[in-house]
């Protein structure tokens, strides 16, 4: 199905990869935290368990390919070069932030480094994935946009609209399904009639893939597959990676629905552990290495949160600024 | 027809607001190749009422695309595009087809750039056809204004002439914000003198296209039109209004309007949406706030009925609002 174009990861990519990962991990278990402290207001859905994805595609993109992200879209921002001062910031509700404390973490983007933002509505993303890989088409460039959407996705309309517009018009798009089981609380196979959702592919005439979304190397192969066959001008596929979330739909909090068996399952399956042991068996990264490297991280992301911290609130005066663009009118 | 703008009115050349609307995209794609057009049946078919004819055979597929019946990837098509740059010009066709398009406007279009802290521009124009008087019935006949001007982050401007079409719209197509270009079906019929060649009339302008001393009535889109032949039967009978085209709805020009009233001490507002929560609602309580003591009688709106609009001729009929209606109200608001 996929002509399997995609060369193994170099040991720089490798090393990449891993600091990455560590880094949204580290990045998402802070946040919990700080959540649980009230430092961050409203909610935080986190990203741990599922670092594989979001660095295992976005290590295929160049600064200019653009991404769309959801609620849970701290690590595909990580995984896209975005800055964890700014995010983090961004969370605090401080003028630095990403947004200028006007987003939190529902709404991070970065349109220098195409990231178009983290989406507080399921189904958000796809449709402007296609205006997003539309421009690259129409300005004639190999760029291509990827689209990031949970499996609670695959249910909205959006979705379907947006993948169905993207193959008929050729377009330079990727889409990829985090399939981590649930949908806020609720179990995907209740909600879903078909549970392997690559399958879904059939219906737009398109390829569409499951891989372990836990194993970076299976995300980084089928992501560079499917995004080489975006930049040759082929059209869209979907990516699904079957992965799962270490903690609840929103924050670390208590009442999770799934059982401790399953949840200890995954646990043993750890994206950030299977790289690790790789790296460590191809001796590119020792064990003492792979926690220096979790040091370096930690030391970042405290660094971070302390800036984040210290930073000032946005002024009142600019609660009306930017609802539109005042330079508009003659051009 | 006298409602074509004072400016306009020494070009001399007429055509019709369709074809208004129709030469604005045709100018602005000569201009600048960042604006393409997308929508059902814009392409090969040229639209629905013809505002696309002979854009594709112009331009070609590459700037006027016919997408699939997908209104919510058209909104997204335009915001990503936009996003990155480009000055996308789609159609939801019918006004009524924003419910199926209204997160990708509503959550995603509008807030983008609020919510992103400023960072994103987008330049997008949303045409829609509007109103009742067709025979179209309750999903195709809609005046839905009130619903977007109710969301921070897009313009919305509803030209009621020919002249108003093309110097909107080109308007429109330059702003760097997404503007919904609200045409009435009505409308796209009437004559009227446009100049020709680069023409714009700025958002947020009111016109007072009829003056007067006795009253000044709001009325937008179709709403000109009974509202121009009400005024002169009004005159017939001593009564001498002014008519307030606001051609902009958000933003609104309020000074124009304070202004009026200011003058004729009385206020009618006039629209084919529903009164209930309408645009007339907004504007009478902004005169309220702002010119008070200037009011000689409360001021009045007059808007549809509250329901779905029906499809029986004789039922459609007695929906609409029509200049029989205005002149009973504006005799109310003067006579008290």
């Amino acid at each position: 199905m996929t002509t399997e174009t995609t060369a193994a990861p170099d040991t720089e990519q490798l090393l990449y990869m891993f600091r990455t990962m560590v880094t949204i991990r580290e990045f998402e278990e802070a946040a919990g935290r700080l959540a649980e402290q009230a430092k961050i207001p409203g909610a935080v859905h986190l990203y741990a368990g599922e670092e594989a994805v979001a660095v295992g595609v976005c290590a295929h993109l160049r600064e200019t390919d653009t991404i769309a992200s959801t609620h849970r879209g701290h690590g595909h921002c990580i995984a896209k070069g975005g800055d964890v001062k700014a995010m983090f910031a961004e969370l605090f509700g401080r003028a630095p932030g990403y947004c200028g404390g006007k987003g939190g973490s529902m709404h991070i983007a970065d349109l220098d480094i195409g990231i178009l933002g983290a989406n507080g509505i399921v189904g958000g993303g796809p449709p402007i994935t296609v205006g997003a890989a539309f421009a690259a088409q129409y300005r004639g460039s190999d760029g291509v946009s990827v689209c990031f959407s949970g499996d609670g996705s695959t249910n909205e309309g959006t979705w379907h609209e947006a993948l169905n517009f993207a193959a008929v018009m050729k377009l330079p798009a990727v889409f990829v399904i985090e399939n981590n089981h649930y949908g806020e609380f609720t179990a995907q196979e209740k909600q879903g009639a078909v549970t392997q959702l690559s399958k879904r592919a059939a219906a737009y005439g398109i390829p569409g893939v499951t891989v372990d979304g836990q194993n970076v190397f299976e995300v980084y192969r089928a992501a560079g597959d499917a995004i080489d066959r975006a930049r040759r001008g082929d059209g869209p596929s979907i990516v699904e990676a079957d992965t799962y979330r270490y903690y609840n739909h929103t924050g670390r909090s208590e009442g999770d629905p799934r059982s401790e068996q399953e949840r200890a399952r995954w646990r043993e399956r750890d994206p950030i552990a299977i790289l690790a042991a790789v790296l460590e068996q191809q001796s590119i990264l020792s064990g003492e290495g792979a926690e220096r490297v979790t040091e370096e991280v930690r030391a970042t992301v405290e660094e971070a949160i302390a800036f984040a911290d210290a930073a000032p609130y946005p002024d009142p005066s600019v609660l009306l600024d930017d609802v539109y663009t005042v330079t508009g009118g003659a051009r | 027809m006298t409602t074509a703008t004072p400016e306009a009115a020494t070009a001399g050349r007429t055509i019709t607001y369709r074809e208004a609307i129709n030469e604005a995209l045709k100018e602005e794609m000569r201009r600048d190749d960042s604006v393409f057009v997308a929508g059902i049946d814009l392409a090969e078919r040229g639209d629905v009422f013809g505002v696309t004819a002979g854009i594709l055979s112009e331009f070609g597929p590459r700037r006027i695309l016919d997408t699939p019946i997908s209104e919510n990837a058209i909104a997204g098509l335009a915001t990503g595009a936009a996003s990155q740059g480009l000055r996308p010009v789609v159609s939801m066709m019918f006004i009524d087809f924003i419910g199926v398009a209204f997160d990708g406007i509503m959550n995603q279009m509008a807030k983008m750039k609020y919510m992103f802290g400023g960072k994103a521009t987008l330049p997008i124009t949303v045409l829609a056809n509007s109103g009742a008087g067709t025979g179209m019935a309750a999903q195709h006949s809609q005046s839905l204004e009130a619903l977007l001007c109710h969301i921070p982050g897009i313009k919305v401007v509803m030209p009621s002439n020919a002249a108003d079409a093309k110097g909107l719209m080109t308007s429109a197509m330059r702003e760097d914000n997404p503007v919904f270009v609200i045409m009435h079906k009505r409308c796209q019929r009437l004559r009227g003198v446009v100049p020709e060649g680069e023409y714009t009339v700025p958002i947020g302008k009111a016109a007072v296209v009829r003056e007067g001393r006795d009253l000044t009535i709001v009325a937008s889109a179709y709403m000109v039109q009974e509202t121009m032949a009400a005024a002169d039967r009004l005159a017939e009978q001593g009564v001498e209004v002014e008519v307030v085209d606001p051609r902009s709805l958000q933003p609104l020009d309020t000074e124009t309007i304070v202004a009026s009233v200011e003058k004729t001490h009385r206020l009618l507002t006039v629209h084919e949406a529903v009164e209930f929560a309408g645009m007339g609602a907004e504007i009478n309580a902004q005169v309220a706030d702002l010119a008070f003591d200037y009011l000689d009688a409360p001021p009045r709106r007059l808007g549809g009925p509250f329901s779905p609009v029906p499809y029986s001729p004789p039922l459609e009929q007695e929906w609409l609002i029509n200049a029989d209606d205005i002149v009973e109200a504006a005799l109310k608001t003067v006579n008290g």
